[in-house]
C-alpha cells in the first residue's frame, strides 16, 4: 500500500495527487448529499473549457525561461480590447468571434514585444516584475477603458454615454458560440465540445511549434541560457518569442473565456486572472522552468473541476446565507497558495 | 628530547593521512615547524595543501568526511583539533585567501570582533555584565599596536570597505596577531591577490612576526617568495611528501622539479605515414586578450598546427581556461584569431561554430549541457541551430523547419554505442548521468558539428579514473584516425604530457613557452611558476 502510494507520488507529484483526492472526496460528498451530479459535471466541463487556453498561454513563457507569465493580464487586456472592437463594429456570431481573435493577435504581438524589452533587462526577476507590470497595465487601462472613444450604446455607460461599462454582455453576439457548437448534449446538460476542439487545435499548434527548430532553440534557451548562447542561439530573441506567444495566447484565451462566460469583464477584472492560470499549470505538474502540454491539460482539468464542484457541495454542507462567497474565496485562494508553494516542482 | 634542542617544535605532524570517499589525498605527511620559523608548503593545484591546512585548522569538512589518520603535536603534546574554535584556543591563526572581514565595520572593530574589550558603566553595574559598554580607547590602542607591528600606518577607525586589498590582508593578519596566545599562523596563498609592492611588504611583515617568535606556515606556489622568506620547505605532490629542504640547500629549479615530478604515462600515438608538416598552421592567435573573470588572458600569441594535439597548461587562475573561451566567443575578447589565414569574428559564438570550431566547456553542468533535456537533443541541438542539421520541412514547406525525430534518434543511438554512454536510452535527461557519461555527451555534441579544430577544456575534471582514460583515448583516436586538430586545456600536467604533441604553458595570462611532452620537469615547473625566463639560460 505504502509502496503504491510512493509510486503514485513519484509518477504524478504531490499537487496532482492531493487535488485529485480532494476532488473525489467532494464528489462522494455530493452523492451523499443527494445533489444532482450531471449539472455539477457539466459546470466543471464548462469551466475547464473557459480556462483552458489561458493556461496554455503559460507554456511558451515557461519554456523560454521567463517563468510563468505573471503579466498575462496584459495579453488578456489585448484580447478584451479586440473583443470590444468587434462589438463596436456591430458584428455577430462566429464571424465576430473570429474577427476578435484576428484583431487581438497583432495587438498582443506589439504588447508582447514591448513587454519583452523590459523582461530582457530584469533577468531572474521576471516573476516579481511581471506581477507588478501586470498590475500597472491593468490600472492604466482602467483609464484607457474610460477614454477610448467607443460609441456602441451596448458597451458605454448609459448615463453620460462615455467610457465602457465594467461588464459587457455578449448575449446576442457570440455568447457560448464555441460552447454550444454542434449543440452536443448529455443528460440534458451542455458539453462544450466546440471549446474543447478549439483548445485542442491550439494545443496541437503549440506541440508543432515545440517540435520546430525555433521551438528547440527556445527549450535550450530556457533550460540553460549559457549553453544556448554558446550554441549560437540568441537567448533574448527566444525569450521575446516566448513572451509574444504567451501574450497572443492570453488574448485568444480571454476571448474563449468571455464567449463561455457570456461577458467581457473590464477594469480590474484581469488583475487576479493570471494567478488562476498559473495555479492550474503548477497543479498540473509544471515548474517555473519546465512545462508541457500534458501539464496544461491535467492542470486545467483538476483545478477548474475543483473550483466548480467545491462550491455547490460545500454550500450544501453549510447552507447559511452568503457563506458561499466566503467559501469560494477561501477554496480558490487556498488552491492558488498551495500551487505556488509547488513552484519548484516536487522536490 | 625536544627540550635538548635550542629551538622547540611548535607544530609536528606525524604520518597524516586523509581519504575522501576512498580517494587518498594525503599519504603520510610528516612536517615540523619550529618556533619562529617560516615554513613554506608548495605544490601544484590538488597536491593536498588545502586539505592539510583544513586538518590543522579543524575545519568541519574534515570531520564530515571521516576525519584523518595520524598525529598532530602542538608544543610536543598530542592534540585533537575538532573545530576552528579549538584551533584558535590552541593558538593557531589562519589568514584566508578570501578575506573574512565585515566591510561596513572599521578596522578596529574587525580586529576585535567577538573579542571586544568591555568596561563597566552605571547601568551594567545594576543590570549585570551583559550591558557593559565597549572600551573603544583600549581597543583602538591594541589595534594600533598590532598594525604597527606589521609596519602599517593607517587610521584604525576607517571602514574596511574602500581599503585597498593589500590593506585588507594586513588587517586580517593584525586580527590574528592581536590574539594573545598566537603561536602559529597559517597563510593560505596570501600574495595571490596582492600587487608586487604589497606582496613585498607582506613578506617583510612575515619576517618580523617570525623574529618575534611566531611560527608561520606559508602556502604558496610563487617560488621566488619561498626562496625569499622560507627557512624550511616542504613540497607536496599528489598527496605525497616529495621533498623537505632547508633554506641552505634550496633552489627554484629544485622545487620546480619536485613539484611537477615525473608522472608521465604516455599514450603513444601511431602517427600516420604522411608526417605532419611542421609549417602547416591551421590557426594563429594574435594579441588575444580575454576578459574572463579569474582567468584573464593578456596579449597572447599562439600558433596551432594542423593535425596536432596542443596542450594548454598552467596553474589555476593564470588564464589557460580563458583562451578557448575567448576564441569561442563566450567571454569578451579582443585581438585577432585567424583560421586558414581567414579572420574569425570574435565575441560571436555562432561565427566560431560556423567556422568549424567546436568546444567542450570546462563548466560541464554550467555551459556544456541542457540538464533537463534528453541526451538526443543535447547531442543534436547545436548542429540543428547552426548547420540546419536534423531538420525536415513541414508539409513540404521549406520555411517551416521541423526537428527530424528519427534522424536525431539514430544519430544519438550511434554515439551512445560508439562512445559507450551508459544511460537508460536516448531520451534520458542528462542530469541523471554520471560525470563521465555527461562528458561523453558533451563530446558527442561537439563531434556532431564535424569540427576542424576541437577545443576541449578540463575533459577529465570530476570524473572517475576509468572514464578519464576512456576520454583521453577517445581524443587520441579522433586525432589519429580523423586527423582532427585538438586543443586540450587541462590543470593536470600529467594528462597533457600523456597525449599532447606540444604543451603551451600560461602564466598570468601570458604564454611562458611551449614544451614537448618529454621535456624536463624543471622546465615545466619553472614555466608554471612563471620563473622560466629568469632561471633559464637559453631563453625561448
Amino acid at each position: 500500500m505504502s509502496n503504491l502510494w510512493k509510486k503514485t507520488i513519484e509518477r504524478f507529484g504531490y499537487p496532482k495527487v492531493y487535488c485529485s483526492i480532494f476532488l473525489v472526496l467532494l464528489l462522494a460528498t455530493a452523492i451523499i448529499l443527494k445533489q444532482s451530479i450531471p449539472p455539477l459535471l457539466s459546470a466543471a466541463l464548462i469551466r475547464i473549457g473557459q480556462g483552458s487556453v489561458l493556461v496554455l498561454a503559460l507554456v511558451p513563457s515557461i519554456i523560454s525561461g521567463t517563468g510563468p507569465n505573471f503579466a498575462l493580464s496584459i495579453g488578456m487586456i489585448c484580447g478584451a480590447l479586440a473583443g470590444c472592437i468587434s462589438i463596436e463594429m456591430d458584428m455577430i456570431g462566429m464571424p465576430a468571434f473570429a474577427f476578435a481573435v484576428a484583431v487581438s493577435i497583432p495587438i498582443s504581438i506589439i504588447c508582447g514585444l514591448l513587454y519583452s524589452i523590459l523582461q530582457n533587462r530584469v533577468k531572474g526577476d521576471e516573476m516579481t516584475v511581471g506581477t507588478y507590470m501586470g498590475y500597472s497595465i491593468v490600472s492604466l487601462m482602467c483609464i484607457g477603458w474610460l477614454v477610448i472613444p467607443f460609441k456602441n450604446p451596448e458597451m458605454v455607460w448609459a448615463i453620460g454615454g462615455k467610457g465602457l461599462r465594467t461588464t459587457i454582455t455578449l448575449a446576442g453576439r457570440y455568447d457560448k458560440i464555441l460552447d454550444t457548437l454542434g449543440g452536443f448534449q448529455m443528460f440534458g446538460q451542455v458539453i462544450p465540445v466546440g471549446t474543447f476542439l478549439f483548445f485542442g487545435a491550439c494545443c496541437f499548434l503549440m506541440w508543432l511549434f515545440l517540435k520546430s527548430k525555433t521551438g528547440a532553440a527556445m527549450v535550450a534557451a530556457g533550460d540553460n541560457p549559457r549553453f544556448a548562447a554558446a550554441s549560437g542561439i540568441d537567448v533574448n530573441r527566444q525569450r521575446t518569442i516566448g513572451t509574444v506567444l504567451s501574450m497572443v495566447l492570453g488574448g485568444i484565451g480571454i476571448l474563449v473565456y468571455a464567449q463561455s462566460f457570456g461577458f467581457f469583464q473590464l477594469y480590474t477584472a484581469p488583475l487576479q486572472m493570471p494567478f488562476l492560470a498559473i495555479s492550474a499549470i503548477l497543479i498540473g505538474g509544471a515548474t517555473i522552468k519546465k512545462a508541457s502540454i500534458s501539464n496544461v491539460i491535467s492542470g486545467v482539468v483538476i483545478f477548474q473541476a475543483l473550483l466548480a464542484i467545491s462550491l455547490p457541495v460545500i454550500n450544501g454542507l453549510m447552507p447559511v446565507g452568503n457563506l458561499s462567497e466566503v467559501i469560494r474565496i477561501i477554496v480558490q485562494n487556498g488552491v492558488i497558495l498551495y500551487a505556488l508553494t509547488k513552484v519548484g516542482g516536487n522536490e | 628530547m625536544a627540550d635538548n634542542h635550542a629551538v622547540k617544535n611548535v607544530l609536528e605532524l606525524k604520518n597524516i593521512e586523509k581519504e575522501y570517499f576512498g580517494n587518498k589525498v594525503l599519504k603520510g605527511i610528516n612536517l615540523t615547524v619550529k618556533a619562529g620559523e617560516i615554513h613554506a608548503l608548495v605544490g601544484e593545484n590538488g597536491a593536498g595543501k588545502s586539505t592539510l591546512m583544513n586538518i590543522i585548522f579543524g575545519m568541519p569538512v574534515i570531520q564530515n568526511t571521516g576525519g584523518y589518520a595520524g598525529e598532530i603535536l602542538l608544543d610536543g603534546k598530542k592534540v585533537d583539533i575538532k573545530s576552528p574554535n579549538d584551533a584558535i584556543d590552541f593558538g593557531i591563526g589562519m589568514v584566508h585567501q578570501e578575506f573574512m572581514l565585515l566591510p561596513g565595520f572599521t578596522i578596529t572593530e574587525n580586529i576585535k570582533l567577538n573579542r571586544e574589550i568591555l568596561k563597566d558603566n552605571p547601568i551594567s553595574k545594576i543590570f549585570g555584565p551583559s550591558l557593559k559598554s565597549l572600551d573603544i580607547e583600549t581597543m583602538r590602542k591594541d589595534s594600533q599596536k598590532a598594525l604597527k607591528e606589521l609596519g602599517m600606518t593607517v587610521d584604525d577607525w576607517l571602514p574596511i570597505a574602500g581599503l585597498p586589498v593589500g590593506y585588507m590582508q594586513f588587517v586580517e593578519i593584525a586580527r590574528e596577531i592581536d590574539k594573545q596566545n598566537m603561536k602559529l599562523l597559517v597563510f593560505d596563498e596570501p600574495t595571490a591577490v596582492l600587487a608586487e609592492s604589497e606582496a613585498d611588504k607582506l613578506l617583510e611583515a612575515m619576517r618580523k612576526l617570525a623574529a618575534k617568535g611566531i611560527s608561520i606556515l606559508f602556502i604558496t606556489h610563487r617560488l621566488d617568495e619561498v626562496i625569499a622568506v622560507a627557512d624550511s620547505i616542504t613540497v607536496l605532490r599528489d598527496g605525497e611528501q616529495v621533498g623537505a629542504m632547508t633554506k641552505e640547500d634550496v633552489s627554484v629549479e629544485k622545487i620546480a622539479q619536485l613539484m611537477v615530478g615525473r608522472k608521465v604515462d604516455r599514450i603513444e600515438k601511431v602517427t600516420k605515414s604522411d608526417a605532419k608538416d611542421d609549417k602547416d598552421i591551421v590557426m594563429s592567435v594574435r594579441n588575444l586578450t580575454v576578459h574572463m573573470p579569474g582567468e584573464k588572458v593578456k596579449n597572447l600569441n599562439l600558433d596551432i598546427k594542423r593535425g596536432e594535439i596542443l596542450g594548454i597548461g598552467g596553474l589555476a587562475g593564470q588564464g589557460k581556461i580563458g583562451i578557448a573561451n575567448g576564441i569561442m566567443g563566450l567571454h569578451r575578447a579582443t585581438g585577432e584569431v585567424l583560421k586558414n589565414n581567414q579572420p574569425i569574428e570574435l565575441n560571436n559564438p555562432r561565427k566560431s561554430i560556423e567556422n568549424k570550431l567546436a568546444f567542450v566547456s570546462e563548466d560541464r553542468r554550467g555551459i556544456g549541457l541542457l540538464l533537463d533535456t534528453s541526451i538526443e537533443l543535447n547531442i543534436a541541438i547545436t548542429s540543428m541551430q547552426i548547420q540546419d542539421g536534423f531538420l525536415k520541412p513541414l508539409l513540404g514547406i521549406k520555411a517551416l523547419k521541423m526537428m527530424d525525430d528519427k534522424k536525431i534518434r539514430e544519430h544519438a543511438n550511434k554515439f551512445i554505442k560508439d562512445l559507450d554512454i551508459r544511460c537508460t536510452g536516448p531520451t534520458q535527461y542528462t542530469r541523471r548521468l554520471s560525470g563521465g557519461n555527461q562528458q561523453k555527451v558533451c563530446i558527442a555534441r561537439a563531434l556532431t558539428l564535424d569540427p576542424d579544430i576541437l577545443f576541449v577544456s578540463e575533459p577529465t575534471r570530476g570524473i572517475d579514473i576509468g572514464a578519464k582514460k576512456l576520454v583521453l583515448d577517445l581524443l587520441v583516436k579522433l586525432n589519429v584516425e580523423h586527423g582532427m586538430t585538438i586543443v586540450m586545456t587541462s590543470s593536470e600536467l600529467g594528462e597533457l604530457r600523456s597525449i599532447c604533441d606540444r604543451i603551451a604553458l600560461i602564466y598570468e595570462g601570458e604564454l611562458q613557452g611551449i614544451l614537448g611532452p618529454q621535456d624536463s620537469d624543471v622546465d615545466f615547473g619553472l614555466m608554471m611558476a612563471g620563473e622560466f625566463k629568469a632561471h633559464s639560460k637559453e631563453v625561448v
